[in-house]
């Protein structure tokens, strides 16, 4: 919260970034004091590390299943389980979620299916679940095309008196596109309860994030719009939860919006279709391995002592059940009706669609006589 | 740069006349080369086209070959992309640039029709803009939403717009080559389907110019007209259908906007039948559109009314579905069934 500050008086220095993105715990797993962020309870570490140990195994199984066939494409978020899982345990159930294709832990830790969440990479329909039921847009490919919706659902919960706030998430190359400056634009003018999750991840597929901008920082933008930003070391769940949680409660207070930049690192390629070799060294990666998300949270709290071994199998049995779950799910072929093609085009189909549809019927009924 | 890494490569770098295998990808990227080779004045730029050659690999080597101030990443917004295009031909450059994907072409819709097509007309011919627009389109590779677009209605139907679409690599050589060179904006549509077909290619042997159509295939009984991704489908019906004893010319439209009225004509009439074959929504599509004249010139020659075998008018189809949704041989082969064959 920022009670120093009245709607719309921001000062300019409340606005910038620090200058080192906020860490609180580093990646040696040593608590590094903060001024003004507190680390969050022992039960939400636990939490986090939960859900980055099942995220983190569901990365790897996808993209395993995608070397199998059975997905048609995943672009993984390995190493960036901590963006994923602060981003959603932050929220409350009132809030919305809306998320990009390489969010798809954070979909599942929402509480989706898993099997519902895969229907996009499955290639079996556009979108598996009910975003009206877990409060979770479905996950955008168009860049940043997302974060104008974002700002709609929040600025309706104002003008309807609901307490909804909504996280948008995007990648670093999304900021170039012009959805996201007007998506930030119209959050601050109509101070939207909407919080910006930018996870930088230093590439947009082949292009390194210096093609991208030539501001101090991704977090460095939002001053132009009129909201605070907000810079995180993004392999940091504690950091991160923690500067979540206040753009939050900012923004449910009635404090409009905030825009975090998460510095994080895509370890894998941009997907499975994807030669990360033809445009950065293998070094670099090498590099970010040490300041993985889950060793860091696995050194604090068994030093702490919130993890022991018994724990830690636990979390590891779930989530390979969970991945078990995946696997038999993604293994079994589904029977898949294509007269599904015409409805939800229209609520009511159009007359040439019943005639396209009979047509497709007929040549299936032809096929099946054969 | 001089020949080293294939015979294929003259002294001067520009390719040789000597047949060689390609595929359309290979094609394209040669073409790219070439133009950027013989005329400084062409730049290359896009989203992944620099080290990484591109999502589909078709800037290939050209930053390497020609520095990154002629082939080079932008930052990551299609609008801004062709905007700039704009004002770097309204100063003398002839820029190519890469939309990564149909759908993806959609945010720099404004730019594209407000000022690409429109530039010339608002100035009465003070300012031309020789920019390409590449834009890998269509479906039958297995892609996810947002990649598999046939989006050629919404530039056919925009005035200014020159729009081509190859369909094998000889083509696709050849109206690169054409389009850079060409005074006016053209949209050029890369059948993503058919990067990876291959064909022996004589890349000096001059190809028809943009505008002109070509009999792909002979027939005497009826006409199947096509371009781009449809093409090799439209081949596949008229091989099965001579099995069957019906003799199909097929007609590979290549450039829709020219249109070649002439060609198409000429084929229908020596035929009295057509089906028209597109990728696309059927709806107020380019297939509409050939339909339509063929309908209003060829009329008298007409023994039926003209067959549109097209997408179903449904967003693409997801990937496990897409086949359901493409023009498939046996659909073809139904519209020629029923072009009224008993009188
Ligand atoms: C409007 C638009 N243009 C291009 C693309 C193709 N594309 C898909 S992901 C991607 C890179 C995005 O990078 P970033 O925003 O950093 O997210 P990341 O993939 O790194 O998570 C591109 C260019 C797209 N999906 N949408
Ligand atoms: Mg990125």
């Amino acid at each position: 919260m920022r009670p120093d500050v009245a709607i719309g008086e921001l000062s300019e220095r409340a606005m910038l970034p620090s200058e080192h993105p906020v860490c609180l715990i580093d990646e040696n797993g040593r608590p590094q004091p903060d001024r003004r962020y507190a680390l969050p309870s022992a039960e939400q570490l636990v939490a986090g590390y939960r859900g980055m140990v099942i995220g983190r195994r569901i990365n790897d199984q996808c993209s395993a299943l995608v070397r199998q066939g059975r997905l048609a494409v995943y672009p993984s978020s390995h190493g960036q389980e901590a963006c994923q899982l602060a981003s959603v345990l932050a929220l409350g159930d009132e809030d919305w979620l809306f998320p990009t294709y390489r969010d798809t832990i954070a979909v599942m830790a929402r509480g989706v299916d898993l099997l519902e969440t895969m229907v996009l990479l499955r290639g079996t329909w556009h979108s598996g679940y009910d975003p009206t039921k877990y409060r979770v847009a479905p996950q955008a490919t168009p860049l940043a095309t997302q974060l104008l919706h974002a700002v709609g659902v929040a600025h309706a919960a104002t003008l309807q008196g609901q307490k909804t706030v909504v996280l948008a998430l995007c990648g670093d190359g999304a900021t170039s596109e012009g959805d996201f400056h007007e998506a930030l634009n119209f959050a601050a003018v109509f101070n939207a309860p909407v919080v910006f999750l930018v996870q930088n991840n230093q590439y947009a597929i082949s292009v390194p994030l210096h093609r991208q901008t030539k501001a101090p920082s991704l977090a460095h933008k939002a001053i132009g719009y009129g909201m605070p930003g907000v810079r995180v070391d993004g392999n940091d769940f504690a950091a991160l939860q923690a500067v979540v949680t206040e753009a939050i409660s900012s923004a449910r207070a009635g404090q409009g919006p905030t825009l975090v930049e998460a510095h994080t690192y895509r370890i894998e390629a941009h997907t499975n279709a994807d030669d990360a070799a033809r445009y950065r060294d293998q070094s670099e990666v090498t590099e970010w391995i040490p300041k993985d998300p889950l060793i860091r949270m696995k050194t604090y709290l068994t030093d702490a002592g919130l993890l022991d071994s018994d724990l830690q199998k636990l979390i590891e049995h779930e989530a390979n059940e969970q991945a078990a779950v995946l696997r038999h799910g993604l293994n079994k072929d589904v029977e898949l009706d294509p007269a599904v093609l015409f409805e939800h085009v229209y609520s009511v189909p159009t007359p040439q669609l019943r005639e396209q549809a009979a047509l497709l019927a007929d040549e299936l009924e032809r096929e099946d006589a054969q | 740069m001089t020949m080293v890494d294939s015979a294929t490569h003259s002294v001067s770098g520009i390719s040789a006349s000597v047949p060689e295998t390609l595929s359309m990808a290979q094609a394209i990227n040669r073409a790219l080369g070439d133009a950027m080779q013989e005329d400084e004045r062409v730049l290359m730029f896009g989203e992944d086209v620099g080290a990484l050659g591109g999502v589909f690999r078709i800037t290939d080597g050209l930053t390497e070959r020609f520095g990154d101030k002629r082939c080079f990443d932008t930052p990551l917004a299609e609008s801004g992309i062709v905007g700039m295009a704009v004002g770097m031909a309204m100063n003398g450059m002839r820029p190519v640039v890469e939309m990564q994907f149909d759908a993806f072409a959609y945010p720099a819709f404004e730019q594209v029709v407000s000022h690409v097509a429109k530039m010339a007309n608002r100035t009465q011919g003070a300012v031309r803009l020789p920019i390409v627009i590449r834009i890998p389109y269509g479906g039958g590779i297995g892609g996810v939403e947002h990649h598999c677009d046939s989006s050629e209605a919404y530039y056919a139907h925009t005035p200014g717009l020159t729009v081509v679409a190859p369909a094998t690599p000889s083509d696709a050589y050849g109206l690169m080559r054409e389009a850079i060179a060409f005074p006016d904006p053209v949209v050029f549509l890369e059948p993503k389907k058919l990067y990876w077909s291959k064909e022996s290619v004589d890349l000096t042997a001059p190809v028809p110019p943009i505008g002109r159509a070509v009999v792909r295939r002979a027939g005497t009984d009826a006409t199947l007209i096509c371009y781009g991704t449809s093409v090799p489908v439209a081949l596949e019906a008229a091989e099965a259908a001579e099995s069957e004893g019906r003799s199909l010319q097929v007609v590979d439209m290549r450039s829709i906007t020219p249109f070649d009225d002439e060609t198409v004509c000429a084929a229908v009439e020596s035929t009295g039948r057509a089906v028209v074959i597109a990728e696309a929504s059927g709806f107020a599509s380019v297939a509409s559109e050939i339909s339509a004249r063929i309908s209003e010139r060829c009329f008298h020659s007409l023994a039926s009314p003209v067959k549109r075998v097209t997408g179903f008018d449904i967003p693409f189809a997801p990937p496990k579905l897409e086949r359901y949704h493409l023009p498939s041989v046996n659909r073809i082969l139904d519209a020629v069934d029923d072009l009224q064959w008993e009188d």
